[in-house]
């Protein structure tokens, strides 16, 4: 790494997303074979690898998954760390391997983000996911679909904002994941039918939320002028910072902005010299439908309180509006296999900056992606850009 | 059986306590919440609840006006709790009723020892 480099991003990849008979090993080896394939570089020229994982020991009881990843895809002796920061692992995974490479401690770092959860119950994976709350929040029973009903009822009584305006957020990326061949859904949902559905925290409904999924997704970082050696097709990494809210959620001051969400957005921006109006396109934390609104406030792409009438106004639609968001189909149609989730974030704004997307393809020269940790307690903000 | 806040040196609140506040500033007191009535900022009903949960659950973040227990600094606190049925709406006054048992000790992932399981319900005043 010389002091004029760039940390480039040279491949990358991501499993089918759904209900997979696979265990987390073998999605991990799936993921990173194929992104190590796609840049056509050796596993053993791998000098650090990160897995991005959240809960393998309480979903499968299996621990260590990096260490089996080394061995399993030939990566050995390889540095190798597991990277949990709850569901906004795959972001801090993201951020971790920059840091590997930008610091000249390796010149080739794999990340791997991986879950596996669909063999559970609802009821015990959002249990095992809860388990990030207070004690005084557990014993209350809530979840993370409970906070996002809390806030939900709060951001639309507050901003006057019309329920059918996060069914919009759902018809859209369930839309757009009809073109992601790796999503969970590949089937659009109108806005009628996600009206109608079952209530799972008033006033949200089934279709507010994400799936239980299972899955992997892998990104292969470098110096870009190692980079240069492989490809000209490769992105930059421009700005990459995260942040932490209260642990507690109700301390915060305003329930309607996730304050990680603001402070890592600002350290993105400020690293990479880009702002939000530079922004092309944007894979934003859609685990429940209320978190595109805050996040697109957080990051500057609405006003406090009006990402409702961005969403209504066609602003943020794949092939007509000025600012596409979540062209994956988003957690919300392509699933959310925790750890991998910002990962596979990180895989599609790679993929429309190298010009990989097919039918999903923008026209983006610069893209961002917000993971978001539990119930926005801890976030992740990369920004990338194609190379010039 | 209280609802403890804990008073900061820099005037902050908060529900529960911690070593520190939010700026780092050491606890100077306490207020017990449970002697106090609170007004409801949102709720939500959860008809997916985990294991050890009542279904459904009814849950609310409530804001307690503290302004009689201080001199300065912040005069009010939140907090999440566990509402007694549906009926509450943003902005009732709901108090506090003592219940034994919240949730199920055991029946989820938390070590049943780890943590107290009794508390508070609040009911529409």
């Amino acid at each position: 790494m010389t002091s004029s480099d760039r940390v480039a991003v040279i491949g990358a990849s991501m499993t089918q997303f759904g209900q997979r008979e696979a265990w987390i090993q073998e999605l991990l080896a799936e993921a990173g074979l194929d992104c190590l394939e796609d840049a056509g570089v050796d596993a053993g020229e791998v000098e650090h690898l990160y897995v991005s994982n959240m809960t393998s020991g309480e979903f499968e009881g299996m621990t260590g998954v990096m260490n089996a990843l080394a061995h399993d895809i030939g990566a050995l002796p390889a540095y190798t760390q597991r990277v949990d920061q709850t569901s906004s692992s795959g972001g801090a995974g993201i951020f971790a391997a920059w840091q590997s490479i930008a610091s000249g401690a390796s010149e080739m770092t794999l990340l791997v983000g991986g879950e596996k959860m669909t063999h559970t119950t609802t009821g015990e994976s959002t249990d095992i996911i809860a388990s990030i709350t207070h004690p005084v929040e557990y014993k209350t029973g809530v979840t993370l679909p409970s906070f996002a009903g809390l806030t939900a009822r709060h951001y639309l009584e507050r901003f006057d904002a019309p329920r059918e305006s996060l069914a919009k957020v759902a018809s859209k990326n369930h839309k757009n994941g009809v073109d992601n061949p790796h999503a969970q859904f590949q089937k659009e949902v109108d806005e009628e039918t996600i009206l109608e559905s079952p209530i799972i925290a008033d006033p949200l409904r089934l279709y507010d939320f994400c799936p239980v999924t299972d899955g992997s997704a892998a990104m292969l970082f470098c110096p870009e002028s190692v980079a240069k050696e492989y490809t000209d097709e490769y992105a930059i990494v421009s700005g990459v910072d995260g942040a932490t809210d209260t642990h507690v959620v109700h301390e915060r001051e305003d329930p309607t902005t996730m304050r990680g969400v603001v402070e890592s957005g600002k350290g993105a921006y400020e690293m990479s010299g880009y702002g939000p109006d530079d922004i092309d396109v944007a894979e934003l934390h859609d685990m429940f439908t209320i978190l595109e609104f805050l996040q697109m406030e957080g990051l500057g792409f609405a006003e406090k309180g009006e990402a409702w009438e961005l969403v209504e106004e066609g602003y943020t639609e794949r092939d007509t509006g000025e600012l596409p968001i979540n062209t994956s189909g988003g957690l919300k149609s392509k699933g959310h296999p925790l750890g991998a989730s910002g990962v596979a974030q990180g895989v599609e704004i790679y993929e429309q900056l190298v010009g990989e997307a097919g039918p999903r393809q923008v026209d983006a020269d610069v893209g961002l992606c917000c993971n978001v940790g539990g119930f926005g307690n801890c976030v992740i903000t990369t920004i990338m850009e194609a190379a010039r | 059986m209280t609802m403890e806040a804990t008073r900061y040196a820099d005037g902050t609140i908060s529900y529960p306590g911690h070593p520190r506040s939010r700026a780092g500033a050491e606890p100077v007191g306490t207020i017990d919440l449970s002697e106090h009535t609170a007004e409801v900022v949102t709720w939500t009903t959860s008809t997916a609840t985990p294991p050890g949960i009542r279904e459904p659950n009814h849950l609310a973040i409530v804001e307690f006006d503290v302004s009689e227990d201080v001199d300065d600094g912040e005069t009010s606190v939140r907090a999440l709790v566990q509402l007694a049925d549906g009926e509450a709406e943003t902005g009732d006054e709901v108090e506090p009723v003592y219940t034994e048992e919240l949730r199920e000790p055991g029946a989820g992932i938390r070590e049943p020892d780890s943590q107290d399981w009794d508390g508070y319900r609040f009911e529409p005043v």
